[in-house]
């Protein structure tokens, strides 16, 4: 017998890190994720799985008690809406530093400042190009379903520790309080002490007679051995590169004008292809699944069929930097965007790519 | 099969509650259901509205702005959604408060006296209900079982001794709705 529930998509993420055998999440309240804490409160974590819940003072300390929790080797996470996100930039640097695995949620809201309360996607920039200081990346994942979210916990949580690395679910206000249909699956137990031992050798665990101290610390002041810790990194994450792309191609076939959309943005365009379809236009939809590593290969292959790129993204156009790298020229790429909260409708990106490239009117920007 | 409904009125008249008892009652019957309700500081004492999708097939997009039926239940949601409903789609409002009434002659336009009925009963918190069942008169996508398996999804079990009275609200909402006659 299948379990299955109408969730928001908030809700599908804390039931998805539950089952994927989290150990401990630490949150402080934010529209519109709060209801990540507060159904983790809800349920009772501690007497259902052992995992911890606790609300921190604040976002600063929520991240550095990731850190704690993550140095000990412990599947743990935090959660956030985009002014959270940006206190905890210091404390996600330091954990790119030392290379210590963890999942973070952003349900991105309007900004910039306070912004909005409503869904936007203006945090691609500082989750993919690294919103803290120093070179190094994050995986970032983009749910497009409340299925995602759910599914996205496990894989999150797989992936940190894949590869050693902290991993983002770049989710946004509409994917966060929608409803929709959820699979569950059944609980992956957590760790035991006896296993992190094993399993994760780096993890402070406490020193035994038979190896050297662990020591978790992203400091150190010869820059010989600094850039090879660089260098090590840098190939970890063209590694990563290598092997973690993932994308979902729909009616890309025998398309000749493709939207390219991540999250919500990228359902509405789902239905744009199927209304562009009904029209006679030959459109599809390129969407990422992962932002970092982004799927330049599969864009540069659609550059050689397809004879326009529309990148829908509610931001000013911050994806739309990676389509136009990863075609490189090939074919004209461009971005239409609503800005502040807004969500485009599906008729309305399929009259700017008709505009665009059909029509070829130049389309301004507008606001009602 | 796939029916795209816009619900709208003020907070604190069920509004969200009636979209998610039509989308368990959608889920239970084995349905692809979506709903996306308008969030923040409108909700409270301002308009509320949520996106309801039902479908044989996997939803594309949960966030829309043409509809096949728009259930509005007061003036502000009306001049918002009147021109949201598809050609030839499906208008049911509560005329209680609506002091401009839909002027379109390319859609089916319905009434139903919800809050008269309510007050009627002695039981304002049924307005909804009442509202669902001139709906689901009209589109009968959900069978009453499956109404009844959404109702006891979505109500907490405290409440579940009131689902007898939800499902004789929807029954007079089935039997009150009028429809307009439209002069074209």
């Amino acid at each position: 017998m299948k379990d299955i529930r109408l969730m928001k998509g908030n809700e599908a993420i804390a039931e998805g890190v539950i089952r994927a055998g989290c150990d401990g999440y630490f949150g402080y309240p934010i529209t519109p994720q709060s209801e990540v804490l507060e159904y983790l409160m809800a349920t009772k974590t501690k007497e259902r799985t052992g995992m911890i819940t606790m609300q921190a003072e604040s976002e600063i300390a929520s991240i550095h008690m990731v850190y704690g929790g993550a140095a000990a080797g412990k599947r743990v996470m935090t959660s956030s809406s985009s002014p959270g996100i940006s206190l905890m930039q210091e404390g996600i640097s330091f954990m790119a530093g030392t290379e210590l695995p963890c999942l973070l949620l952003n349900v991105v809201r309007g900004g910039p400042g306070l912004g909005t309360i409503q869904p936007s996607q203006s945090d691609y920039f500082q989750a993919v190009k690294g919103g803290g200081h120093g070179d190094y990346k994050m995986i970032v994942l983009a749910p497009a379903s409340v299925q995602e979210m759910y599914d996205f916990a496990k894989l999150g949580f797989e992936l940190a520790f894949k590869h050693r690395i902290q991993v983002m679910v770049l989710s946004d206000g509409a994917i966060g309080q929608m409803m929709e249909k959820v699979e569950l699956d059944e609980q992956v137990p957590r760790w035991t002490d006896a296993e992190i031992v094993k399993m994760h050798p780096w993890a402070t665990t406490g020193k035994t007679p038979d190896r050297e101290r662990n020591i978790i610390t992203s400091l150190d002041l010869n820059p010989v051995k600094q850039e090879i810790i660089n260098i090590n990194l840098q190939k970890k994450f063209k590694h990563i590169e290598e092997t973690e792309v993932r994308f979902e191609r729909i009616m890309c076939d025998d398309a000749e004008y493709l939207f390219v959309a991540y999250g919500s943005s990228a359902r509405i365009c789902q239905k744009a292809v199927m209304l562009g379809r009904e029209r006679g236009i030959k459109v599809g939809l390129l969407r990422p699944i992962t932002l970092f590593p982004y799927p330049t290969h599969e864009l540069a292959k659609l550059a050689k069929q397809v004879k326009g790129m529309l990148s829908v993204e509610m931001s000013a156009g911050q994806m739309v930097e990676d389509v136009r790298l990863s075609v490189n020229g090939a074919v004209p790429v461009e971005h239409y965007g609503r800005l502040g909260g807004i969500m485009p409708a599906p008729d309305e990106v399929l009259n700017v790519l008709e505009n665009k490239f059909i029509k070829n009117k130049n389309y301004e920007l507008h606001t009602h | 099969m796939t029916e795209e409904i816009i619900i709208a009125g003020f907070g604190g008249q069920g509004v969200l509650s009636m979209g998610k008892i039509l989308a368990y009652a959608g889920m239970m019957q084995n349905k692809e259901v979506s709903w996306f309700p308008s969030y923040g500081p409108e909700m409270r004492g301002g308009t509320a509205n949520v996106t309801v999708i039902i479908s044989d097939e996997r939803i594309s997009s949960p966030i829309l702005n043409k509809f096949d039926t728009a259930i509005i239940l007061n003036q502000q949601s009306m001049d918002k959604f009147e021109n949201s409903v598809k050609k030839g789609g499906v208008l049911i409002y509560d005329p209680n408060g609506i002091v401009r009434h839909p002027e379109r002659t390319d859609i089916n336009i319905y009434t139903i006296d919800a809050a008269d009925e309510a007050a009627k009963l002695g039981f304002k918190k049924v307005f909804n209900m009442i509202v669902l069942g001139a709906f689901l008169k009209l589109k009968p996508l959900i069978e009453p079982e499956y109404m009844r398996k959404g109702l006891e999804k979505s109500l907490p079990l405290r409440h579940h001794g009131m689902i007898p009275e939800n499902e004789k609200a929807i029954e007079l909402g089935k039997s009150k709705v009028h429809e307009m006659l439209v002069l074209s």
